[in-house]
C-alpha cells in the first residue's frame, strides 16, 4: 500500500486537521469528528446535517457551507459515524427550526442515524426529520435486499435542498422537497479497479486487467456483474440503459452528474460524459445542467458513476442558487 | 463455577472477546472484504479496545451497569452496522440483567436472549438472512436446551459455542438478505458472514471463560 498518510489508524484525524487548516470558513470538532460552518445560519432556518463513512470526499465535509450542509459527521473510512456524533451535530446546528438528517441507505448509516434520532428526541427536543437516499439502480429494490443504496443523488439533493433551507422554508417543506428529489433521481456505477482501505492495507477485491465491475456502490464492494472490459461507448451504455429503464426522464429537463470514483483522471471523466450525453440525447433526455468530476468517491477506485435527476423550474432555480463549499462553489 | 457466574467472570469474558477479535482482526476483515466493505475486524478490535479501556477506569459493581457501559461504548466507538447491533445486544442484556452482581444459568440465558431480541429489533434480521443472528440464535437455543436438561453452565456454554460455530459455517452457502452483502445478490453465496464469525467468537470466549473444557 502506497498512500499519503502517517499511519492507517490516524487517517481520519489527520485529514480533519487538514480540512481545518485549509478552510477558515469551517470549524472542526475533533473529538466528535464534526465539520460545521464557522458562521451559523440565521435563527429560524432549518439546518441540514449529513454524514457517513469517510473515503467519499468531497462528500460530505466538502459540502458544508452556505447553500448546502450545516454540518457533516465523519465516520472511519467506509464506516458509519456514531449516534453521539450525529446528536452533537444536531444540537450544534439547530437554529430552532428543526434539523434534516440526510442519510444514504446503508444498513449501518440508517441504524446509527435512527439511534441518533431516538437520543435527540429523548434528550434535547430538537425536531429531526430524516431523508434516506436510495437511487442506485444496480440494486434490485425488493424485500430480499437492504434496499437500493444511496449514491450520486445524495450530492444533488444536498445542493438543491440546501438552497431551499437557505431560503427559509420550514422543515416540512424541506423534507417534502428532499423526498421529491430522491424519488426523481437514479444512478449506476462501475469500477475499473478495486480500492485500498488504509486499515486493510490491500485492495478490497482482485479485478484482472481485462475485466470490470458493473453496478458497484461506493465502498469498494464488488458489483452485480463482472464483465470483460469494453470501450467507453459500451461502458456508457451499460450505465445509462438501466437508469433510463427505471424511470422516464423525457418529460422535462434533467440534471446529470458524471462522477469519478476517485482514481480516474478528469480527461477520462469528460470522455465518458461525452458518451453519456450522446446516449441521453438519442433517448430524448434534455440535459439542463451538468456536473463532471469527483463528488462521491470510493477512495482510490478507478471508475465512474452516472446520476440523472428529473428537474423542473423549481429544482433548476434551487440548483442555480449560490453555493460556497469546498466541493461546489458558484453564484456567490 | 457450577451454580453462579460473578461479575469478574463477565469482565474476563469481555476481555477474552477483546483478545479474540484483536487476534482474528485480519481474518474478520478478510471475510468482510469478500462480501462487504473490509472493516469488520478493525471495527470490532477498536470497539472492544475502547470497552476494556473504559472498564479499566471504572469497573461497575452490577451487571446492568457493566453491560450498559459496554453497550454505550460500542455504540459510540464502532459505527457501521456492528456498532448499533453489538451495542444494542449489550444494552438489552443490561436492561434484563438488573442490578445484580452474579448470574445463575437461567438469568444469563435470559439476558443473552434479550440481547438477541434487541439485535432483531434493530437489524430486522431473520433466520437464514446470512447475519450474526444465524450464529447467535442456534447458540442460545442450544444453551437453553442444555440448561433445561440439567447440564451445568460451563458445559452448556460449550454446547452453545459449538452451535454458534455450526451456525456460522452454515452461513457460507446462503445468499445475504440483510446488510451490505445483500447488494451482491447471488454472489454473496460461498462466503462466511463476518458478523456470524465475530458472534461465534463471542460465544466461544464465553464458554472458554466459564471453563467448558
Amino acid at each position: 500500500m502506497k498512500k499519503l498518510i502517517n499511519a492507517p489508524e490516524a487517517v481520519l484525524a489527520d485529514a480533519l486537521a487538514g480540512v481545518a487548516a485549509a478552510h477558515s470558513d469551517l470549524r472542526v470538532d475533533f473529538a466528535n469528528r464534526i465539520i460545521y460552518r464557522a458562521t451559523p445560519k440565521a435563527d429560524g432556518k432549518v439546518a441540514l446535517i449529513s454524514g457517513g463513512g469517510s473515503g467519499h470526499e468531497p462528500l460530505h465535509g466538502g459540502f458544508v457551507g452556505t447553500g448546502m450542509l450545516d454540518a457533516a459527521c465523519a465516520g472511519e473510512v467506509f464506516t458509519s459515524p456514531t449516534p453521539d456524533q450525529m446528536q452533537e451535530a444536531t444540537k450544534v446546528v439547530d437554529r430552532g427550526a428543526g434539523v434534516l438528517h440526510i442519510v444514504k441507505n446503508y444498513t449501518g448509516d440508517v441504524m446509527n442515524f435512527e439511534m441518533a434520532g431516538e437520543l435527540a428526541a429523548a434528550e434535547s427536543g430538537v425536531e429531526v426529520a430524516t431523508i434516506v437516499t436510495n437511487d442506485d439502480v444496480a440494486v434490485q429494490d425488493s424485500t430480499w435486499t437492504a434496499g437500493r443504496r444511496g449514491v450520486g443523488v445524495t450530492v444533488l439533493l444536498e445542493k438543491i435542498v440546501g438552497a431551499a433551507a437557505e431560503e427559509g422554508r420550514d422543515l416540512k417543506a424541506v423534507l417534502a422537497l428532499a423526498e421529491k428529489v430522491n424519488g426523481s433521481g437514479r444512478s449506476m456505477g462501475m469500477a475499473l479497479t478495486s480500492c485500498t482501505v488504509p486499515a486493510a492495507g490491500k485492495p478490497t477485491f482482485d479485478l484482472p486487467d481485462d475485466m470490470m465491475e458493473i453496478g458497484v456502490g461506493i465502498h469498494g464492494e464488488p458489483g452485480r456483474h463482472r464483465v470483460p472490459l469494453a470501450g467507453a461507448h459500451e461502458i456508457a451504455a451499460q450505465l445509462v440503459e438501466p437508469i433510463l429503464a427505471d424511470l422516464d426522464f423525457t418529460s422535462g429537463p434533467s440534471i446529470v452528474m458524471l462522477n469519478g470514483m476517485g482514481g480516474s483522471p478528469l480527461i477520462e471523466l469528460y470522455l465518458m460524459y461525452g458518451e453519456v450525453a450522446k446516449l441521453l440525447e438519442k433517448a430524448g433526455v434534455k440535459v439542463a445542467r451538468t456536473l463532471v468530476g469527483n463528488y462521491i468517491t470510493s477512495l482510490d477506485m478507478a471508475g465512474c458513476s452516472v446520476t440523472v435527476l428529473k428537474a423542473d423550474d423549481e429544482i433548476l432555480k434551487l440548483w442555480d442558487a449560490p453555493v460556497v463549499t469546498g466541493g461546489l462553489r458558484w453564484g456567490a | 463455577m457450577n451454580g453462579t457466574i460473578g461479575l469478574d467472570s463477565l469482565v474476563t469474558w469481555l476481555d477474552a472477546f477483546r483478545t479474540a477479535v484483536t487476534e482474528q482482526r485480519a481474518y474478520l476483515t478478510e471475510l468482510d472484504s469478500a462480501i462487504g466493505d473490509a472493516d469488520h475486524g478493525a471495527n470490532m478490535a477498536r470497539g472492544m479496545a475502547a470497552v476494556m479501556e473504559k472498564l479499566e477506569t471504572s469497573t461497575p459493581s452490577t451487571a446492568d451497569e457493566l453491560f450498559k457501559s459496554v453497550g454505550m461504548t460500542l455504540v459510540t466507538s464502532v459505527g457501521g452496522a456492528s456498532g448499533p447491533l453489538y451495542g444494542t445486544f449489550f444494552l438489552r442484556m443490561g436492561m434484563t440483567a438488573g442490578a445484580v452482581a452474579e448470574f445463575d444459568g437461567a438469568a444469563l440465558a435470559a439476558a443473552l436472549r434479550a440481547g438477541l431480541d434487541g439485535i432483531v429489533a434493530r437489524g430486522k434480521a431473520e433466520a437464514g438472512d446470512k447475519t450474526m443472528f444465524d450464529a447467535l440464535a442456534p447458540a442460545l437455543d442450544a444453551f437453553d436446551a442444555a440448561l433445561a436438561g440439567g447440564t451445568p453452565i460451563p458445559a452448556a456454554a460449550g454446547v452453545a459455542a459449538d452451535a454458534a460455530e455450526a451456525g456460522r459455517d452454515a452461513t457460507e452457502p446462503l445468499v445475504a438478505r440483510k446488510g451490505r452483502a445483500s447488494y451482491l445478490g447471488e454472489r454473496s453465496a460461498g462466503h462466511l458472514d463476518p458478523g456470524s464469525a465475530s458472534s461465534a467468537l463471542l460465544m466461544r470466549t464465553l464458554a472458554d471463560v466459564l471453563g467448558s473444557s
